[in-house]
């Protein structure tokens, strides 16, 4: 079994968010970033399966230079190969999933695991777009997944419920959690990944589909106001405020 | 044509469904193109509702291979309706389903694709939308590329505004089978309530809460005032028997509702960016310095096992829940 595992490099959410000069994009001044927490799911069930039934697990990140840190952090956690497409990955998800689908084509991979959104950029798309692209199923959002002889199956979370999906192998699955506990990474795992080298590509050229245009703070909320007095009276003070001056009821 | 896939459930048309539509009739008029709206499934009984909503053509596949959901089939029969009716503009409530076709139909027109947004508007005869990001300390706006554009509207942001429309009916061809993946079983249902994307008032508890059986309180609560009760990741986390489907925030559900009420929440950016979009923002907390009564429009500084009773004796008094 051959598995692939997409990972995002995004901001921290405590990271200060300012926008840069172009008025389009983060400035990268005081950002942290860290592996979006959903591939991290997405990643630990890779590791999870290999340990379960033996598999091959690639690791791949579409980024600069900088998103190696990703890589290596996934090689340490058990990944066996990783490779970077230097592209940019932090805008268009169209874009990203062409690039992908354009490495993955003709290599045999039996299952592709993803994050269900990237953390920040939250677009949910490029899962449900590579696996289009390829011409695979798709399960989004799972949080439970069990794979069968060329089969899965996958419990994924809908409106305030869950459902099963079932479908054939090569599949595109996108974690959500409490699909399992991600491990953190042993020394062993450091100091065997820091012997392993990330193959990088030039990614793919891709067609445009959408792109952040412009990048704002948001407005600041109004003032609020603290209601004062005994628990009964706050209470009474609160739901006269919301009925008359906020027209809630 | 702009073109909105459509939802139903028990026969009527889903509430996010109707905004989305709203929002397309909104649009449409602007650009002074057609209102389409999109049902697939085995039995569209119910999909002339969108009529009301303004829509000029209801299309419907409908067929027995279409029963159960499928995230292949159901993105095959969208992108041949946009295609056969050279619509430009493709919507979809940002529900689950809706954010598990739309992307997909994207992909297969070659078309780009903007997530949950809370703002639509046409520029020179292209769809631009806003969007929040970095947990809603940003709102990016998104500009298209391609010649069709895709988006998911964010349930309860687009007033759902009733319009008439000429409804005219147009049956669509169903794939035969043989999909790559089917939805099995439906294996939880949200309960009688409405679920919390699409709830209007919610009430909240956090670890403040001290014990999942303590949510007797907020549900008392939410229902005298018609609401819905949410937690936050530490509630649900705690081990008290809480559902992540009930999670507000970052890694559960984004919600914007008219009101949000907080009881017990300190208001860690993780859970903010899953609220940050309601209307209205009460915070009941002890601790005069937490972060959430920053966010909030009325603050209360008190201990919620004496606030909350009040508050759900006071709305009955008031008759609140009653209208
Ligand atoms: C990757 C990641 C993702 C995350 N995703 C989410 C998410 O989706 N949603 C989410 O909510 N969090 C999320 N978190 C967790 C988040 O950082 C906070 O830990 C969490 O929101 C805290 O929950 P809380 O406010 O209930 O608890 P606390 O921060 O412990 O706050 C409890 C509050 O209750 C008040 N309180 C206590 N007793 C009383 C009383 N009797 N009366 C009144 N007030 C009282 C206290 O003053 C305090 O302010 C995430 C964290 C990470 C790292």
């Amino acid at each position: 079994m051959k598995i692939l595992v997409a990972l995002k490099q995004v901001p921290d959410t405590e990271s200060r968010i300012k926008v840069a000069a172009d008025g389009r994009s983060l400035d990268p001044a005081d950002v942290k970033w860290i592996t979006s927490p959903y591939d991290e799911y997405a990643l630990e069930e890779a590791i999870r399966i290999k340990e379960a039934k033996g598999a091959e697990v690639v690791a791949l990140s579409v980024g600069t230079d900088a998103a190696k840190d990703v890589l290596k952090n996934a090689l340490a956690l058990g990944a066996d190969t990783a490779v970077l497409l230097k592209g940019d990955g932090q805008g268009d998800a169209f874009a990203v999933a062409q690039m992908i689908a354009a490495y993955v084509k003709d290599k045999g991979f039996d299952l592709i695991l993803c994050g269900n959104k990237g953390l920040g950029g939250d677009n949910a798309a490029m899962g449900p777009m590579l696996a289009e692209l390829l011409g695979v199923a798709q399960a989004n959002v799972v949080v439970k997944l069990e794979l069968g002889d060329g089969t899965f199956s996958a419990e994924r979370e809908t409106d305030g419920g869950s459902e099963l999906v079932v479908g054939a192998l090569p599949a595109v699955i996108t974690a959500q959690k409490g699909l399992n506990e991600p491990r953190y990474a042993s020394l062993k795992g450091i100091m065997a990944a820091k012997k392993k080298t990330i193959e990088e590509l030039d990614a793919a050229p891709a067609v445009a589909g959408a792109q952040v245009s412009a990048l704002a703070l948001p407005p600041e909320r109004p003032a609020g106001r603290k209601l004062e007095g005994e628990p009964a009276a706050q209470a009474q003070a609160l739901l006269q405020a919301l009925k008359d001056e906020a027209k809630v009821f | 044509m702009i073109l909105v896939f459509c939802e139903l459930k028990d026969g009527q048309l889903r509430k996010p469904s109707a905004e989305a539509l709203s929002e397309g009739r909104r649009l449409a008029d602007a650009s002074g193109k057609q209102l389409g709206a999109l049902f697939v499934g085995a039995s569209c009984a119910g999909a002339a509702d969108a009529a009301k909503y303004g829509a000029d053509a209801i299309l419907t596949a409908e067929g027995g291979t279409l029963a159960s959901y499928s995230s292949d089939a159901f993105a095959q029969v969208v992108a041949d309706a946009v295609k056969a009716k050279g619509a430009t503009v493709l919507l979809a409530a940002a529900t689950a389903v809706g954010k598990d076709v739309a992307p997909r139909a994207a992909a297969r027109l070659a078309a780009g694709y903007a997530s949950d947004v809370t703002g639509l508007s046409m520029v020179d005869g292209k769809l631009q939308a806003v969007r929040p990001v970095y947990a809603g300390k940003a709102f990016a706006t998104t500009s298209f590329a391609s010649a069709v554009q895709v988006a998911t509207t964010r349930p309860n942001v687009f007033p759902a505004a009733e319009k008439a429309g000429a409804g005219a009916a147009e049956a669509l061809a169903t794939p035969t089978g043989d999909f790559k993946s089917v939805v099995k079983e439906i294996l939880a249902k949200a309960g009688g309530k409405v679920d919390l994307s699409e709830a209007n008032v919610i009430v909240s508890g956090g670890r403040g809460m001290k014990d999942g059986a303590n949510f007797k309180l907020l549900e008392d609560f939410a229902d005298a005032i018609g609401g819905v009760v949410g937690a936050s990741r530490a509630a649900v986390d705690a081990g008290w028997g809480l559902p992540h489907s009930m999670q507000v925030g970052q890694t559960g559900k984004v919600v914007s509702p008219t009101l949000y009420i907080a009881c017990g929440i300190s208001g860690a950016i993780q859970h903010i960016a899953g609220m940050s979009g309601s209307k209205f923002i009460v915070a009941i907390n002890k601790d005069p310095e937490a972060p959430i009564f920053k966010l909030a429009s009325y603050g209360i500084v008190g201990d919620l096992f004496e606030v909350v009773p009040e508050l759900t004796k006071a709305a009955k008094a008031m008759g609140i829940g009653s209208n």
